[in-house]
């Protein structure tokens, strides 16, 4: 479990975050969520240490990231996996040498062990007989099946992906989602995702943080989200298309014709084609 | 006020670069990889500039020494002393900023614009005693040996120079390299070459690992790298010949 506390980081005198405070639950895949400059990815950096927060605590089951020596950082940076926005795979070395990388700095097992590891890892994100090919003769989504191999390969209890599924493909992204929400349920971790994928938040989304402007706006889970009674949140969900019928589905519930018990999975497949929505219920 | 933070940020990145190594074995590869790319990646173009700025250095000198009271072992002597003193570590290592210079700060640019420096970061693992000293050091070993090389290779194109241009002989100009040999001179040209080793991979590493933006941000480090390395390259050159000599 990760808890953040009262979370607040400033550069150059303007406020990036200000005052969080939320919970990252073990087990579970986390995201959070928000528009583009609301903080996210500052919060994600400032959760793995990588900038240094101006005041708050963040603590990893019980142990405070803030107050850490160097030598329990690097310690603690040993149990975190992480995945990147562009992969950040490393250039010069093959799919094979990017995830047998973090076994060679950190372990002292022999080839044959590291090796075996490699190749289950490969296996499990559906990439072998990819070993010898370099990031640059692969696509992007198995460059984002190879970074999360990499992070995974020290079975970490924390994983962080940071806009796992930016610049794939729907069906792409729908795979990625599907093995980081496995993964996280096999190896029992404390998974953060940021995004601002509404697939992914309906999909995946154990617990959601959603930021407005450096701020928490609204915490809950998937099937919470479309029944959420903050204007922002909702401007920035309905904003797509699809869920479109969400939005009518919200309406229904307002007037008691729907519950918000219902399977939303099943919802969001049907696109609420099973309801009859005229133009009355349609109107506020 | 931007000087003063650039030396700042600069030595605070020399003395991170101080700590124990995750793994020895791996720090000892990157050390090996970096020794290769820098010494015999330039292996090519440090023979190629050697040999030509020798045979120019021996047919200009020729030119200009019209007297017939000097004999010609005097070209031999002042080809081999200018090779020697400042040809081989200062105009090798001028254009080592470029080739070497350019693909450090390029590699960690690169590298710190695609996160791979974050992730290794992440990894827990001391970046810039990862990266940035294995440059260091693997310049440290290879450029002076390149100096060394430099010199041998344009002392033996000046002799190339005279004897297929009808200048001089070649025993002719073997005798006049062993006239008034100064040792102390090639030991100067290798505490030039051990400085602007340093130089050169310090100050690439430096703008390179410090790179914020995208590829224009890294062509520019690139640059400012290369400029700021052969400016101090020469800086240090007169100062070490005030020095020294």
């Amino acid at each position: 479990m990760i808890e953040i506390k009262n979370v607040s980081k400033s550069f150059d005198d303007k406020e990036i975050l200000k005052n969080i405070s939320a919970v990252m639950e073990t087990g579970k895949t986390n995201l959070i969520i928000g528009t583009s400059g609301s903080g996210k990815t500052v919060l994600q950096k400032c959760m793995v240490g990588l900038f240094e927060v101006d005041s708050g605590d963040i603590i990893f089951d019980g142990k405070d990231l803030t107050t850490m020596s160097e030598e329990d950082r690097k310690e603690l940076r040993q149990q975190i996996g992480m995945l990147f926005q562009g992969s950040a795979l490393f250039d010069s070395m093959t799919v094979e040498q990017n995830v047998k990388f973090p076994l060679d700095m950190f372990t002292k097992w022999n080839h044959q062990k590291k090796m075996d590891r490699v190749n289950d890892v490969l296996e499990r994100v559906e990439l072998k007989g990819t070993n010898k090919k370099y990031p640059a003769e692969i696509s992007g989504g198995m460059k984002k099946r190879v970074g999360i191999a990499r992070a995974i390969v020290l079975k970490p209890k924390y994983l962080f992906c940071d806009e796992p599924n930016s610049g794939l493909d729907p069906q792409t992204s729908m795979v990625i989602d599907k093995l980081i929400h496995e993964i996280t349920k096999e190896n029992n971790m404390t998974t953060v995702i940021n995004t601002h994928d509404m697939n992914s938040v309906m999909e995946i989304g154990e617990n959601i943080l959603y930021l407005y402007q450096g701020k928490k706006e609204w915490e809950g889970n998937n099937k919470e989200i479309i029944f959420n009674k903050s204007a922002r949140l909702n401007e920035f969900i309905f904003a797509s298309e699809f869920l479109k019928d969400a939005k009518d589905m919200r309406m229904l519930e307002e007037k008691g014709i729907i519950d918000n018990d219902r399977n939303m999975e099943q919802i969001m497949r049907d696109g609420g084609s099973n309801l009859v929505i005229g133009d009355e219920d349609r109107k506020e | 006020m931007k000087l003063f933070s650039s030396i700042g940020a600069y030595l605070l990145m020399m003395k991170g670069m101080f700590t124990k190594p995750e793994n020895l074995k791996m720090y000892w590869k990157e050390l090996m990889h970096q020794s290769a790319e820098i010494g015999i990646g330039s292996l090519g173009i440090v023979a190629v500039i050697s040999v030509f700025m020798g045979a120019v250095s021996a047919v200009q000198t020729a030119y200009q020494l019209t007297s017939p009271i000097l004999p010609k072992e005097t070209i031999s002597q002042i080809v081999r002393d200018t090779v020697i003193l400042e040809f081989a570590p200062t105009l090798v290592c001028i254009v080592l900023a470029g080739v070497v210079g350019s693909k450090i700060a390029g590699e960690l640019g690169n590298m710190r614009v695609s996160e791979q420096i974050d992730a290794l970061e992440i990894m827990g693992i001391n970046t810039k005693s990862y990266l940035v000293a294995p440059k260091i050091l693997g310049a440290l070993i290879t450029i002076p040996l390149l100096v060394i090389l430099a010199m041998v290779l344009g002392i033996w194109g000046g002799r190339l120079a005279g004897s297929l241009g009808g200048i001089l002989s070649a025993d002719t100009y073997d005798r006049g390299l062993l006239e008034n040999f100064v040792p102390k001179n090639v030991w100067f040209a290798l505490v030039k070459a051990y400085t602007f080793a340093f130089i050169i991979s310090s100050v690439s590493s430096f703008y390179g690992y410090n790179v914020k933006g995208g590829a224009l941000e890294i062509g520019r480090a690139s640059t400012i790298a290369v400029i700021t390395s052969c400016i101090l390259i020469l800086f240090a050159d007169y100062l070490l010949a005030f020095f020294i000599l």
